[in-house]
């Protein structure tokens, strides 16, 4: 129960009682979501969801431009830029992490992705 | 989904980890407030992809642990009473009191129900005219406004069989009595980002102030802690100590007014047991008088009950073995953590030498 989890809201309604519901889809579960304390979303919007209320609605803006702040770290950091040997040449990076390997990365196993530097 | 998955890019992931490695020069301790975000760090480990020198104490953010024996006992007393329909969420069923658990309760015949929303109880309690309903009111100020909405609703809408046992427990209080405790080693937070979408984060800013530690307010996905790490670290490194917010895609410095206004009109700051701790003051809420007839601490007549929690309390972290004199053993974990039990019986003079606490196994004699 402690997390809270965004979905995309795909309906929204009024119950007999007057309470603003929705319903929000989680990667293909559909819940019931309170939606009293966000009076601003609309269907269509991702909310962050704890126990069956929406606490939040999900700045898709502001999830894209922290998205796009951290790959740009991967310039302004310059960690692509390889090492350079004694006699000049480019050191290739390393696939591992001081020999740590990411067997538990999200489920993944073996290797660790090519892609990583 | 969308802006879900990119959080979880491993290769993004270990550039961060480069980053905090390429400007980390001492040993820092971290906390990371909530119980979500340490599932997060044993999940993807994180805590073995970061650099040595950091060190990660998980946080007394799980309101399941938290919750105080004295209220286990309670619930468990009205869960016995006839006529009870006692709800709760799933985790708590197993969580012991004095002397059994809810799930115990349940199997000898107790009408114990699981509930994914305390909004859900309303509907029982509708549908069960001829019977109490109970919803046991646990956990933080994330969890404040569901509860708080369903008492409203209670209410307003005359539900008169309904009632919440509250049991809430709020974050600022907690991380400024580890930060005054003698034996505190922590030196920056990983603040609670959901608690923060509710209550925003002005609260933390005379913490970080006065107590001068970096508190960044961190998400729950891999990239967020790694990335919350990153921004802590750099604070300590330039000797800064203030509140950052690293989950602005939901946290805002306000948080959701709306849902402060309702958790205001029903509950009101009091004094709470937490488990293991003790009374710490105004660090949970309690209901205000006007929601009285759905108070089930009041209305079940167990204000009485007073359990006393053990005396020792101290951070624990990996490794250490804790040495009590006498009472029961802590049986629950932070979430990801793992806890044995060995009896030690190793004294010369007894009364002498033996000492109770926690002690730290040396590695090299730890289990591998």
């Amino acid at each position: 129960m402690c997390l809270a989890i965004p979905g995309k809201l795909i309906e929204t309604s009024t119950d007999a009682n007057g309470v603003r519901m929705g319903k929000a889809n989680f990667g293909g579960i559909v819940k019931q979501v309170c939606l009293e304390y966000t009076p601003e979303v609309e269907k269509g919007d991702y909310v962050l969801v704890h126990v069956g209320f929406a606490l939040s609605k999900v700045d898709e803006a502001e999830a894209a431009r922290t998205y796009q702040a951290l790959e740009r770290m991967e310039q302004l950091t310059e960690l692509d830029i390889p090492d350079v040997a004694d006699d000049g040449a480019a050191i290739e990076a390393s696939v591992s992490i001081n020999g740590k390997d990411l067997t538990d990365w999200t489920g993944r196993t073996g290797a660790p992705s090519s892609r990583v530097a | 989904m969308k802006y879900l998955d990119e959080y979880r890019d491993e290769a993004l992931a270990r550039k961060i980890v480069e980053e905090i490695r390429r400007i980390i020069t001492k040993p820092w301790v971290l906390m990371e407030v909530c119980g979500g975000q340490t599932h997060s760090i044993v999940k993807y480990g994180l805590d073995r992809l970061l650099p040595n020198e950091i060190e990660l104490v998980h946080g007394p953010g799980c309101p399941v642990c938290v919750t105080s024996l004295e209220m286990i006992d309670k619930a468990l007393a009205i869960a016995q009473e006839p006529d009870v329909i006692f709800c709760s969420f799933g985790d708590m069923l197993r969580v012991p009191g004095s002397r059994n658990d809810l799930l115990i309760l349940k199997s000898r015949g107790a009408d114990v129900r699981v509930v994914y929303s305390p909004i859900d109880c309303l509907k029982i309690a509708r549908a069960n005219p001829a019977k109490k309903v109970v919803f046991f009111a646990i956990g933080f100020e994330t969890t404040a406004p569901g509860n708080a909405m369903a008492v409203w609703q209670a209410n307003r809408q005359g539900i008169k069989n309904f009632s919440i046992l509250v049991s809430h427990v709020l974050v600022p209080p907690a991380m400024a009595s580890i930060l005054q405790s003698p034996l505190n080693r922590v030196q920056g937070f990983l603040g609670p980002g959901h608690v923060c979408t509710v209550m925003g984060y002005r609260e933390y800013e005379p913490i970080a102030e006065r107590y001068k530690v970096p508190i960044v307010i961190t998400g729950f996905e891999p990239i967020d802690i790694l990335e919350g790490t990153l921004m802590t670290v750099r604070q300590l490194e330039a000797g800064k100590a203030e509140v950052e917010n690293q989950y602005p895609r939901v946290v805002s410095r306000d948080g959701n007014r709306v849902a402060q206004d309702l958790v205001n009109k029903v509950f009101e700051v009091g004094d709470r047991k937490w488990r293991g701790v003790g009374s710490i003051p105004k660090s949970g809420y309690k209901l205000r008088y006007e929601f009285h007839e759905h108070d089930a601490e009041r209305l079940f007549d167990v204000r009485e009950i007073d359990t006393k929690e053990p005396e020792i309390a101290t951070i624990v972290r990996e490794g250490d073995v804790v040495l009590m004199p006498q009472g029961y053993h802590p049986n629950v974990a932070a979430p990801g953590g793992s806890i044995n039990f060995l009896w030690m019986m190793a004294a010369n003079r007894e009364r002498e030498d033996r000492k109770y606490g926690v002690f730290n196994v040396q590695p090299e004699f730890a289990p591998k």
